[in-house]
């Protein structure tokens, strides 16, 4: 009983329960706001319509195979990413609306606060990824692979969610401001595009080409197309990303983490704005 | 004599080229209600901000209960409560949830946060609200939702910074009685305000600060002494202003203001001079006076003379 008391462990464990306190308010906004819970649902249905049958019915997959097989990746991966500008809106919301400072001037865990938002995070992202999995199923999407390969699918999903979750805390306590973290948010549609999520990366120019390899999404998505058995497409030269991707997909967590985790937990602690 | 339980001495603070804070010195004892009064700019708000552990001086230091607010910062925190310049809550949770919340997050159990937020609303008269979100408040229930959450742990120092702009007369009347009521529990309150009415009511002492540092303090009365009383005419004819305004300077009255076509109000020098005095003065330039009266200056004239920034009109 002595390990609990002293400061070091109190302090580990004021992290911990203050981390969920903050869960349990994303819990607390989603009970009292069913219309954002309505609307994530929706939108998943609307980006399976939208890109599996209008952009799908003129789409040919190179080599041949289902585009609804060959889409659903890519369609999780942009859940995934969804992580950066839904955290960042979170974040800024909060500093700008003074919540951080009520945060920062009571005698909690000090990194609690980043934890929370991004474990908080976690819990929204799993939940919008089982909703698209769900839309994925009702229009033929499976995955061919068996169980463990499909675990670590979604496992492999959940970790670059974290990791990205920290980038959005740190830009959001960079932006500090709500209204412009909302301006940005319509950012993320082009990144996310410019990956071979929708369509092979083949055909586009070649410095195009080249962002669109070393995007983590496109190493996401093949990643996912690899663990789930879906068809994927590489034709002639491959960039490393995309035949290692599930070893893209760690590396790019790992560095997200190293880097903007410190930075996420010294920003917020840093007084003296 | 009580010792004082926030200190500040000497606190220095720079943003780039602005100096919010040029040597900043304050002291308020237990169990007072400090109101601080600045122009816009003065440094109120950097001023609470270091002494509530979420900025630090670049010099100077500053205590609360004894504990420095950079080294010790913790302990302070366990001892304050800051409603800052806006409702502080989250917006998409209901007042009980936000209460709640706060109240986990400073380490109560479960059902002491509970019962905290449950007494909190039903004190402060927000029971009826407390389970809708706080998006559809009023300012005034939002700002009320705000100084009770930084009542949750019972603080000894509550720090107010400008608690009542934009609030309605009777939404003000409201957080006034709410302070009153802590006050007589024993918190110690320092609170920031545009609004002289609002210090010239709930604070025991001021600190008037312009440019970063303490240009004045005392009790309202001290403050309106220093200026001497002021005398208000109003005169019969309009068109008699001028002359009026020349019996007036010369009585040695300074800080002449013209308040409407046909009045004046200007201070006086402290005692010496009689109203009756004044009447004949006027009488003798023949201009006629509607009515001439002597009165304690208000704590707004009080505050525009400390903080003009010319020199008063002679
Ligand atoms: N984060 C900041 N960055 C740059 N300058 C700042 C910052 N915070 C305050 N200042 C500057 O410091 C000075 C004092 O600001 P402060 O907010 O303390 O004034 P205030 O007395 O609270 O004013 P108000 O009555 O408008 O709230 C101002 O000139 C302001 O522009
Ligand atoms: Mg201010």
């Amino acid at each position: 009983m002595t390990a609990l008391t002293s400061p070091m462990s109190r302090r580990l464990r004021w992290t911990f329960t203050d981390g969920l306190t903050l869960v349990g308010r994303e819990l607390g906004r989603l009970r009292q706001n069913p219309g954002e819970l309505i609307a994530a649902l929706i939108f998943p249905a609307i980006m399976v319509v939208l890109f599996g049958y209008v952009f799908g019915s003129a789409i040919q997959v190179p080599g041949g195979g289902n585009y609804r097989e060959y889409l659903m990746p890519g369609l999780f991966s942009m859940v995934i990413f969804s992580a950066v500008m839904g955290v960042m809106v979170r974040v800024a919301t909060d500093a700008s609306r003074g919540v951080m400072d009520r945060f920062r001037s009571m005698p909690m865990a000090r990194s609690a606060v980043p934890f929370g938002q991004t474990g908080a995070d976690s819990l929204t992202g799993l939940l919008s990824l089982a909703i698209m999995v769900g839309a994925g199923l009702l229009v033929g999407w499976q995955p061919h692979r068996g169980l463990i390969p499909t675990a670590e699918a979604f496992l492999l999903l959940m970790v670059l969610r974290y990791a990205l979750s920290w980038v959005g805390v740190y830009v959001g306590l960079v932006v500090k401001n709500d209204q412009v973290a909302d301006q940005m948010v319509p950012l993320f549609f082009p990144v996310t595009m410019l990956s071979n999520s929708f369509i092979p990366t083949g055909g586009m120019p070649g410095w195009l080409r080249f962002l669109a390899d070393w995007n983590p999404v496109s190493a996401m998505t093949a990643a996912s197309r690899e663990l789930f058995g879906n068809p994927s497409v590489t034709s002639g030269d491959v960039a490393w990303p995309l035949a290692h991707p599930v070893a893209a997909v760690l590396l790019w967590s790992a560095a997200l983490l190293v880097v903007f985790v410190p930075l996420s937990v010294r920003t917020y602690q840093r007084r003296g704005r | 004599m009580t010792d004082p339980i926030v200190v500040a001495e000497g606190l220095h603070k720079s943003f780039g080229d602005t100096h919010a804070l040029r040597g900043l010195d304050l002291s308020v004892p237990r169990g007072t209600v400090c109101g601080v009064l600045g122009p816009n700019g003065a440094g109120k708000t950097t001023a609470v901000q270091i002494l509530a552990t979420l900025s630090d001086p670049d010099a100077g230091h500053a205590r609360i209960a004894g504990y420095d607010v950079v080294r010790e910062a913790g302990k302070v925190r366990e001892r304050i409560g800051l409603a800052g310049q806006y409702a502080a809550v989250d917006e998409k949770l209901t007042g009980r949830g936000n209460l709640r919340m706060f109240g986990r997050l400073s380490h109560l159990s479960r059902r002491e946060a509970h019962r905290r937020a449950d007494e909190l609303l039903e004190r402060f008269g927000l029971m009826d609200a407390a389970d809708r979100p706080v998006a559809g408040y009023s300012g005034g229930m939002r700002r009320r939702l705000d100084l009770i959450t930084s009542l949750i742990l019972r603080p000894e120092v509550l720090f107010l910074d400008e608690p009542t702009t934009g609030l309605d007369p009777r939404s003000r009347g409201e957080i006034w009685a709410s302070v009153r009521e802590l006050v007589a529990d024993g918190t110690t309150v320092l609170l920031t305000t545009q609004y002289l009415d609002e210090a010239d009511r709930l604070a025991d002492d001021i600190a008037v600060i312009d440019h970063g540092r303490v240009i004045a303090t005392g009790t309202p009365d001290e403050l309106k002494a220093t200026i001497g009383d002021r005398l208000d005419v109003v005169l019969e004819d309009p068109a008699a202003l001028g002359p009026a305004a020349d019996v007036l300077s010369a009585l040695a009255g300074t800080d002449l203001t013209t308040t409407g076509a046909d009045r004046l109000s200007v201070a006086l020098p402290g005692g010496g001079l009689r109203l009756a005095d004044i009447v004949r003065e006027l009488d003798r330039a023949g201009v006629a006076a509607a009515d001439v009266s002597l009165r304690r200056p208000t704590l707004d004239e009080v505050f525009l003379r400390l903080t003009d920034r010319k020199e008063p009109v002679r």
